[in-house]
């Protein structure tokens, strides 16, 4: 059975139907019951699932995290929610110093399933601290999984893979993206959480990106594609870990690479693709591999966002450079 | 109130150059920050702290192991037997000894770090025989008398301080949680698992120590809101030993610990740490409001930290010896002892067999921490992630490579 939703729809459906068939499932974060969250991925949950199980918690994104550690240890898987990108670092100590590292300390004693929900990412006009793309300061901590949908099917399913994971993983839920409509097929057999997928094939070039530039990639690649130009579209879907031999086999066969997010390139997950595909694809690369994201400053006033965020005409700019070599 | 003094906000001299590390430690304007105002708010806080610690102190057992009465906690002490009596002692003089093992395992180089509790067993065992088997513990790092009452045995402890591992017990085996570094970070672990005590509808209670030091940190005013808000059964024990390294309470909060839980509504009370009947009363006190359904208690163990914060402190730079000597007189082995004996509840045997218990302890630890292998080189990549990692394994298999690579050369 199949149906045509947003992507917002398509999590508030997924988290549906782990509520309904895992009663171990909770959802937790601020506004998330009465008023169905911020975005209203939530709408309608606290409702049929009762305030014991979607848990409009108090204002506090370390209380938030730190009580579902406490509520996993007892045997619940919560899906908790953070409000806005901006607003996940006074919970990032928990994050990283507890949630990451749990797992370890106790020897694989103690299980960590806690999805950390992040609406992330520019592009809504929003004001400071809530259009940031944070998740390299998270790819960086081993213990975490970091996933990131592009789509309403892949929202559905990886958000069921996400809470079946006994693993801590954060998704990051490209907000922009969230009334984007697609077909979701709820009895489908998902492709694997952590596996980047093809989703326009190419010659020339492959461009790679996760999340809200997958569009944009497409974008690219339909305009290149009138000027001539093959490119191939890698949707690389988790970041950690990141799907090195999809990109490895992509590059191989078009031996160009532009990584695309919106995160500020330096220290961005870019780099880190960058370095290990030089490594793993240098007697196949016709150029350097080359980053489009966004500049070493803090996320601009609503005003200027469109000059901050990769858009068609900078990843084309990259997709020319590349193709000059 | 009290809390808003006048030397806080007094205007300071321009003594940037002056200020030195307490100035710029505690206030976030640290660098207007006089030595001046500094020392007049010490001593508001310092007066306020005792005069109130003698008015409100829980105490069932005074220095010289008289026993008081109490009306509202003696009841919760009242079948104790002598034999039960005698094992509290026998709890904390084990500790005792298994902790000063630790500390000379560390001279001697076998421990890389220990972080002893001495002075604090009265509140340990107190706090830790008042748990029911079901309830869980979310200890710091120096809770080895807790430890001790949970069954937990001793040279599990000791893997960390030795460097093998960073936890390493099974959580679930006692209900007792892997020790906490990150300072204040377990009382959310704690009202976590109380929320979820509380959903599976169990009477089990949950216990949350943690010290003066982190009373100051977000998440424990965190896990207050949370553990209030939601009514959750768990009991915040807070061991104030005076000292967070080197900063005395004053340097934490210019009220009474205990009085901060009257802000988040629930109810607060100060013990004397080093009394363990009065630590017992109080947290089974605790304990059952939690159970009962009467949400959370913030329990102030008022004691004293007799030796250094770890083994690498060195308490001389900051305190001086009439402190120590001032708290030595209100031991909490000693106490009891006086109490048993006086009361007739024990014989030279008891003390003599105990000694030798003790000793056979130390025996044990020490052989235990001498015979603990180091870590197989591998173990840094297991257990990272519970469902694999595929860059883990990528980063095992070169690692690997790397380690065979000195094999062909006839080494390890």
């Amino acid at each position: 059975m199949a149906e045509k939703m947003a992507m917002a729809k398509a999590i508030n459906e997924s988290l549906r139907r782990a509520l309904d068939t895992d009663p171990k499932v909770l959802v937790m974060g601020e506004d998330v019951g009465k008023l169905g969250g911020v975005f209203r991925v939530t709408d309608g949950l606290q409702k049929d699932f009762g305030e014991s199980r979607v848990i409009d918690t108090p204002l506090a994104e370390s209380g938030i995290v730190g009580t579902a550690i406490g509520l996993a240890l007892r045997g619940y898987r919560p899906v908790v929610e953070i409000q806005f990108d901006g607003f996940v670092f006074p919970a990032y100590d928990q994050i990283v110093t507890q949630l990451a590292k749990m797992h370890a300390r106790s020897l694989g004693k103690v299980k960590m399933p806690v999805v950390v929900r992040i609406p992330y990412g520019g592009g809504i006009g929003a004001v400071e601290h809530h259009s940031e793309s944070p998740e390299a300061l998270f790819a960086h901590v081993a213990g975490l999984k970091i996933v990131s949908p592009s789509n309403a099917s892949d929202a559905y399913w990886m958000m069921q893979q996400a809470i079946q994971s006994d693993d801590p993983v954060i998704y990051f839920e490209p907000k922009r993206r969230y009334w984007d409509k697609g077909e979701v097929d709820f009895e489908a057999i998902p492709a694997p959480l952590h596996k980047a997928q093809v989703v326009r094939e190419g010659t020339d070039l492959t461009l790679a990106a996760y999340g809200p530039m997958v569009k944009l990639c497409q974008e690219v690649a339909a305009a290149a594609a009138e000027e001539g130009k093959s490119l191939e579209v890698l949707d690389l879907r988790s970041v950690s870990p990141l799907d090195f031999d999809a990109v490895q086999a992509s590059v191989e066969k078009t031996r160009r690479l532009v990584v695309v997010h919106e995160a500020p390139v330096f220290f961005g997950s870019g780099a880190e693709i960058a370095a290990r595909i030089t490594e793993r694809c240098f007697y196949h690369l016709e150029a350097p591999v080359l980053r489009v994201g966004g500049y070493h400053a803090p996320y601009p006033p609503a005003r200027l966002e469109e000059e901050y965020l990769p858009d068609l005409d900078r990843v084309l700019d990259a997709v020319d450079r590349s193709l000059a070599y | 109130m009290t809390v808003e003094s006048s030397a806080a906000r007094k205007p300071r001299r321009s003594a940037a150059g002056k200020a030195g590390t307490t100035g710029s430690k505690t206030g976030t304007t640290g660098d207007t920050t006089g030595a001046t105002g500094t020392k007049r708010t010490t001593r508001t806080a310092r007066s306020t702290a005792k005069k109130s610690a003698d008015t409100q102190l829980v105490q069932l057992l005074t220095p010289e192991g008289k026993r008081v009465k109490n009306a509202e906690y003696d009841a919760y002490v009242a079948g104790i037997t002598p034999e039960e009596l005698r094992g509290l002692y026998r709890d904390m003089v084990l500790t005792r000894r298994f902790d000063a093992e630790a500390t000379a395992l560390q001279r001697q180089g076998e421990l890389g770090l220990w972080a002893s509790l001495l002075g604090q067993e009265a509140a340990q065992i107190g706090s830790g025989r008042a748990t029911r088997e079901d309830d869980y513990v979310f200890p710091t790092y120096r809770e080895h008398g807790v430890a001790w009452c949970r069954g937990v045995d001793p040279t599990n402890l000791l893997g960390m301080f030795r460097g093998v591992n960073n936890g390493g017990w099974d959580p679930n085996g006692n209900n007792f949680h892997l020790y906490t570094i990150v300072i204040g970070s377990q009382t959310l672990h704690a009202t976590g698992y109380a929320m979820g005590v509380a959903k599976d509808g169990a009477d089990s209670a949950v216990i949350a120590y943690f010290g003066d030091g982190a009373s100051s940190q977000g998440d424990v005013a965190e896990s207050f809101t949370f553990g209030a808000v939601y009514n959750a059964p768990v009991v915040f024990f807070c061991q104030n030993n005076q000292w967070a390294i080197s900063e005395p309470t004053e340097k934490q909060t210019r009220v009474p610990l205990y009085q901060r839980a009257q802000g988040y509504g629930f109810p607060g009370v100060r013990v004397d740490g080093n009394d363990v009947l009065a630590c017992l009363a109080v947290t089974k006190w605790a304990l059952e409001r939690a159970r009962n359904g009467e949400g959370p208690t913030l329990v102030e163990a008022f004691t004293y930290r007799m030796g250094a914060h770890t083994t690498s402190d060195d308490p001389t730079r900051y305190r001086g010896d009439e402190e120590r000597l001032a708290w030595e007189a209100k031991d909490p082995i000693l106490r009891l002892r006086r109490y048993l004996e006086a009361s007739n509840h024990t014989d030279e045997g008891f003390f003599s067999e105990l000694e030798a218990e003790s000793e056979a302890l130390g025996k044990r630890v020490r052989e235990a921490v001498r015979a603990m292998p180091d870590p197989d080189h591998f173990a840094i990549f297991e257990n990272v992630y519970a469902d694999g990692h595929a860059l883990v394994d990528e980063e095992r298999a070169q690692f690997a490579a790397y380690q065979a690579s000195f094999a062909d050369e006839g080494g390890h």
